[in-house]
């Protein structure tokens, strides 16, 4: 190659370098239309989400029949079950329990892209990863776990989270039921060092209507510790061969909020009217 | 040559495109190009019904006196709780304290939110019969003006949006009033940030979320942070105006 061609071939070089320049800032703006939710994120816990003070407390969850009755049938014994011990723990209960989160990322060693976001461990609930490559959902028939299989995708700088494959367990750790078929879709939003994260939970088989939570988070400067392994089942003893249960019309708790704090009977089983402001004018009429 | 004026058309367009991206990109407030409303990026008006999933003991019947749990109340706004007496603030025309601006958004209700005019969103609760008014500065290169006047329950609300489909909303100049209908206080110099941002509902329909963040040193050992969720309506039909409550 002769030193002409060379040059050439430079000049040609530096002309094209800038616009490819700008073309990587174009990328970038892109990108930055994105938020950085990694790190260490303290829980704000100023709403009573988990609903574990008292065993029949569904109050805001739009139960539909079957789930009440599932709901009413629930006894805290099973926990004792090896199959069972586990089922308080579904990836709902990172918007649920009182814990914080410790979100990393995974990236593309090439292109520099996020592959995934993983929400780590604690304290019994497991891992949740967020794929953010593009890949399918499995199979229907693929196996369900406690975390459920996430992939993600940003909308302006909102991430919005879509889980499936949800292994059967509790919506909420009084017994509200949450089916195999049963899905999330979380977004989260950041506005400085406050994230909120909203859920919205779909289940065909036990919800009337979607059930929707929210949390918020603060940044934090300091590590989140993580307090446990997710929960793995270990026998404890137990061998019984049926599930510990009541009969759903005579479950002993279903009144203590009413005793306890002066919620209706509707209210406490979760029925869906009750989520909304003229239930609210009817009790205050009610005698 | 031909190689030199692409790149030159991709730099010009590069250039034309950065400052939009940019400006969007971080979240900032971004109230120009015209009056708010018309460089609304979201459409929040419409008539939106609270979904309470969440504190329902606390939201849906009025608490016990002394169950203040979950909120990070300091000695003193236990002592001012402990002494609630809602006859006492019914006689004395306060029963419109658990509907102030760091409470309303939790009391269970429909909102009708319009604009005013192109620079003031007005939003309306049936229940308490409450008007809050946020006020958006008129360009992007003037001020807020500074809130002035009577402490009222509503206070006043400085807007700002925050690109790409946020609303920020910061009130202050509060009269005293309830973070709870039993009687846990927050105090005059409260203030209260806001952030409202929406989400479709699977199968159709909208969600509102408002994230509320109440910052009163004297009543709360750190700000108090809620987030109320509410689904759209087609219509006003469900609107039913209450007076406020102190019970």
């Amino acid at each position: 190659m002769g030193s002409n061609a060379v040059q050439r071939k430079m000049s040609r070089f530096t002309v094209v370098k800038p616009a490819v320049a700008c073309l990587c800032l174009l990328a970038c703006g892109a990108a930055s239309a994105q938020m950085e939710i990694t790190g260490s994120w303290a829980a704000r816990n100023h709403e009573f989400l988990t609903g574990d003070g008292l065993p029949v407390d569904f109050t805001g969850v739009p139960l539909n029949e079957e789930g009440r009755i599932r709901a009413l049938s629930y006894s805290e014994s099973q926990l004792a079950m090896v199959e069972r011990q586990c089922q308080g723990w579904p990836p709902f209960y990172f918007v649920q329990g009182p814990f914080g989160l410790r979100i990393s990322s995974e990236t593309d060693p090439l292109k520099g892209s996020v592959i995934s976001y993983t929400i780590a461990a604690w304290e019994d609930r497991p891992a949740i990863t967020i794929w953010m490559d593009g890949r399918p959902h499995p199979s229907q028939f693929a196996e369900h776990t406690r975390a459920g299989f996430t992939t993600g995708t940003w909308e302006g700088n909102t991430l919005v989270a879509y889980t499936t494959h949800i292994k059967a367990g509790n919506l909420r750790k009084t017994g509200a039921p949450s089916s195999d078929q049963a899905t999330m879709t979380a977004r989260f939003y950041r506005h400085g060092d406050i994230m909120t994260v909203l859920a919205i939970i779909e289940d065909p088989v036990y919800l009337a209507q979607p059930y929707l939570v929210s949390k918020s988070f603060q940044a934090s400067a300091t590590p989140m510790p993580a307090t446990g392994p997710p929960c793995v089942s270990t026998f404890e003893g137990t061998t019984a061969v049926t599930a510990p249960h009541y009969q759903p019309e005579k479950n002993p708790f279903v009144d203590e909020m009413t005793v306890k704090y002066g919620v209706p009977r509707d209210a406490a089983i979760g029925r869906p009217e009750t989520l909304f402001p003229e239930y609210r004018k009817k009790i205050s009429a009610a005698p | 040559m031909k190689v030199f004026h692409a790149a030159a058309i991709v730099m010009l367009s590069s250039f034309a495109v950065l400052p939009r991206a940019a400006g969007q990109g971080r979240g900032g407030p971004a109230n120009g190009g015209g009056t708010a409303k018309a460089s609304a990026p979201v459409d929040l008006t419409g008539y939106w019904v609270s979904y309470v999933t969440e504190d329902w003991r606390f939201r849906m019947v009025t608490p016990r006196k002394g169950d203040y749990q979950s909120v990070p109340m300091t000695a003193e706004a236990r002592k001012v709780a402990d002494a609630w007496d809602p006859a006492a603030d019914e006689a004395a025309a306060n029963q419109c304290k658990a509907y102030g601006a760091a409470a309303i958004m939790r009391v269970p209700a429909r909102f009708h939110i319009t604009w005013q005019d192109d620079s003031t969103l007005r939003v309306e609760s049936d229940s308490g019969m409450q008007t809050r008014l946020f006020h958006f500065s008129a360009s992007s290169n003037s001020p807020q003006p500074a809130p002035s006047g009577e402490r009222t329950w509503q206070g006043y609300s400085a807007a700002q949006w925050q690109r790409p489909s946020s609303l920020r909303v910061a009130t202050t100049n509060l009269r005293a009033g309830y973070l709870r209908k039993n009687g846990v206080p927050y105090s005059e110099n409260a203030a209260v940030t806001e952030y409202f941002d929406m989400a479709p509902l699977p199968g159709g329909g909208q969600v509102l979320m408002v994230t509320a963040i109440v910052d009163d040193p004297q009543y709360l050992a750190q700000p108090f942070t809620v987030s109320s969720q509410f689904l759209k309506e087609t219509d006003g039909s469900k609107w039913d105006p209450t007076p406020c409550s102190a019970k």
